[in-house]
């Protein structure tokens, strides 16, 4: 594994070339490289055209890229391309994950989620399951703050049909063991989604070795554009699902009064796509890959590593997250005396990036007895003096708030 | 210089927050909040034919959405029905003194939100 040089990264994130600024909320969404904006750009200047239509040159070389990207993409986390769909990002796949795979089940049937999920992992199934009288359960948090697996051992029996669960948490920074609920939820006979948006962008990802059903995860948080995503499903699912949207592409013959499929992967994509961002994705993907995904995972240990042990040295600053097990570069923290909104504001000024709020996950907010925190997250391009800006910020907002 | 002296005006009424008390039976009272960041403003309007003799309001939250509250609380004071009825953003943002952005105007806002909640409890219960 060859490390690479962060501060050389930095020079190709077009935002951090001014100086100044400490971006530290790249969990929200990371930055994007040069190598993604010029081929996004290209598709627009070299080969505008729609895909998978035209018998034109362009059309050709408009395909050739998004198709590219589709590989580039199932390549990354080890899928096949039949498997490999685009979406509009993790809350789109996970939208229509609920209401297709939801078509095949009945009242009574359970679906497991987390108590730690994104509301784009929990607000689907709720509506989902009161449309068709679905059980939800939901592995409980623990107090270090990671998932209860013996509970979800208890809770994943033989009415359960689907388990969906983060891989990371955005909020807490922890990793959970997919791979061990994946094997509990196909002992039960029930299919396994993953949601990957906060673990893609920090290590590798394989979908063979997790042995998950569905997964997916969003461009924008792993250097690519807003608006693009990709959904992972087993070949066979992908084949047994019935289509989200309809229309164009995802066809094969229609009449009036009746219309046939088409092939993986474009049953599961209807209408023109995204094509930049398609192609902007695949890009990202590469950009990845040059780092290499262990380098990333091993840069992003080593900047959390230094984060925790400057924040934990800061008085009246309280860590919230797992006290054990895998944890990555997403750190939630409180202050005393300084709301986060009021940091965030005040470390704004500071030119320092940070999140402050529910993380959309107000349930889990809730049973951590809070109602927001501060979070600082990172990417390839954070290094330590960004970590050593959000530590002096934080200093100069206790001085001002707490005079 | 001048953006430090509104910043000491706003965590002056942020830490020694004015009115902070309960009316109990005022005419008019809310309870706003913010579930995203958990402010909170229990707002109280004590009314003597049509003025406002006093307001108060307990709460917790952010600087600026308890400031903004304090220093609404001492706005109103003897002002009419009438007057606070036009109360508005503007009247906020230039209590504040600050340029607020976009993603805190909720915050500031809160208040004027319980302002406009109790002048109709108020109204009604008159």
């Amino acid at each position: 594994m060859k490390p690479f040089d962060a501060d050389a990264v930095r020079k190709d994130f077009p935002t951090l070339v001014p100086g100044g600024f400490a971006y530290l909320d790249s969990a929200a969404s990371s930055l994007t490289p040069m190598p993604v904006i010029e081929a996004m750009d290209a598709y627009y200047k070299e080969c505008r055209a729609n895909v998978h239509r035209g018998m034109y040159k362009a059309a050709a070389e408009a395909t050739a890229r998004y198709e590219a990207a589709r590989a580039k993409v199932a390549r990354f986390i080890n899928a096949g391309i039949e498997e490999t769909i685009f979406t509009g990002g993790t809350t789109d796949a996970l939208n229509a994950l609920a209401r297709t795979l939801g078509e095949g089940l009945a009242s009574g049937d359970e679906v497991v989620l987390t108590e730690m999920e994104h509301h784009a992992n929990l607000v689907p199934w709720q509506e989902e399951a009161k449309r068709r009288g679905l059980v939800l359960k939901f592995i409980p948090v623990t107090a270090d703050l990671t998932l209860d697996l013996e509970a979800a051992r208890a809770l994943i029996g033989e009415r359960t049909k689907v388990v969906s669960v983060m891989h990371v948490s955005n909020a807490l920074g922890t990793v959970n063991p997919v791979k061990e609920i994946a094997a509990l939820a196909h002992a039960a006979g029930a299919v396994m989604i993953v949601d990957a948006a906060q673990s893609a962008p920090h290590f590798r990802i394989d979908v063979r070795d997790l042995d998950c059903d569905f997964l997916a995860f969003s461009a924008h948080k792993a250097l690519g554009p807003t608006g693009i995503g990709v959904l992972y499903g087993k070949r066979a699912l992908l084949e047994k699902l019935p289509p989200y949207r309809f229309g164009g592409d995802m066809i094969r013959e229609v009449t009036l009064t009746s219309a046939e499929w088409n092939d993986l992967p474009w049953k599961h994509e209807a209408g023109t796509p995204n094509v930049a961002g398609a192609i902007g994705f695949g890009a990202a993907v590469e950009y990845l890959e040059a780092l290499g995904m262990d380098a990333v995972a091993a840069h992003d240990r080593r900047i959390t590593a230094y984060a925790l042990g400057k924040l934990s040295a800061i008085p009246g600053l309280r860590v919230v997250g797992p006290t054990a097990g895998e944890r990555i570069g997403a750190i939630a923290f409180d202050v005393e005396g300084v709301h986060p909104h009021d940091l965030a504001t005040l470390l704004d000024r500071e030119g320092v990036a940070i999140r402050g709020g529910h993380h959309c996950a107000m349930p889990l907010m809730a049973k951590l007895g809070l109602v927001a925190t501060a979070r600082a997250s990172f990417g390839p391009y954070t290094t330590a003096s960004d970590v050593d800006a959000l530590v002096r910020g934080i200093e100069a907002a206790k001085r001002i708030m707490q005079a | 210089m001048e953006e430090e002296l509104y910043r000491e005006n706003i965590l002056d009424h942020y830490k020694r927050p004015r009115n902070f008390e309960r009316l109990e039976g005022a005419a008019g009272f809310a309870h706003e909040n913010n579930p995203s960041c958990g402010d909170v403003i229990d707002f109280y309007l004590d009314v003597d034919g049509d003025r406002v003799r006093r307001a108060a309001f307990a709460g917790r939250g952010c600087a600026i959405s308890q400031a903004s509250a304090s220093m609404l609380t001492e706005a109103l004071k003897g002002r009419t029905l009438e007057e606070a009825r036009g109360f508005g953003e503007e009247t906020i943002l230039a209590l504040l003194g600050i340029p607020v952005g976009p993603m805190r105007m909720k915050c500031a806002m809160l208040s004027l939100r319980a302002l406009k909640s109790a002048l109709g409890e108020a109204k009604s219960r008159k």
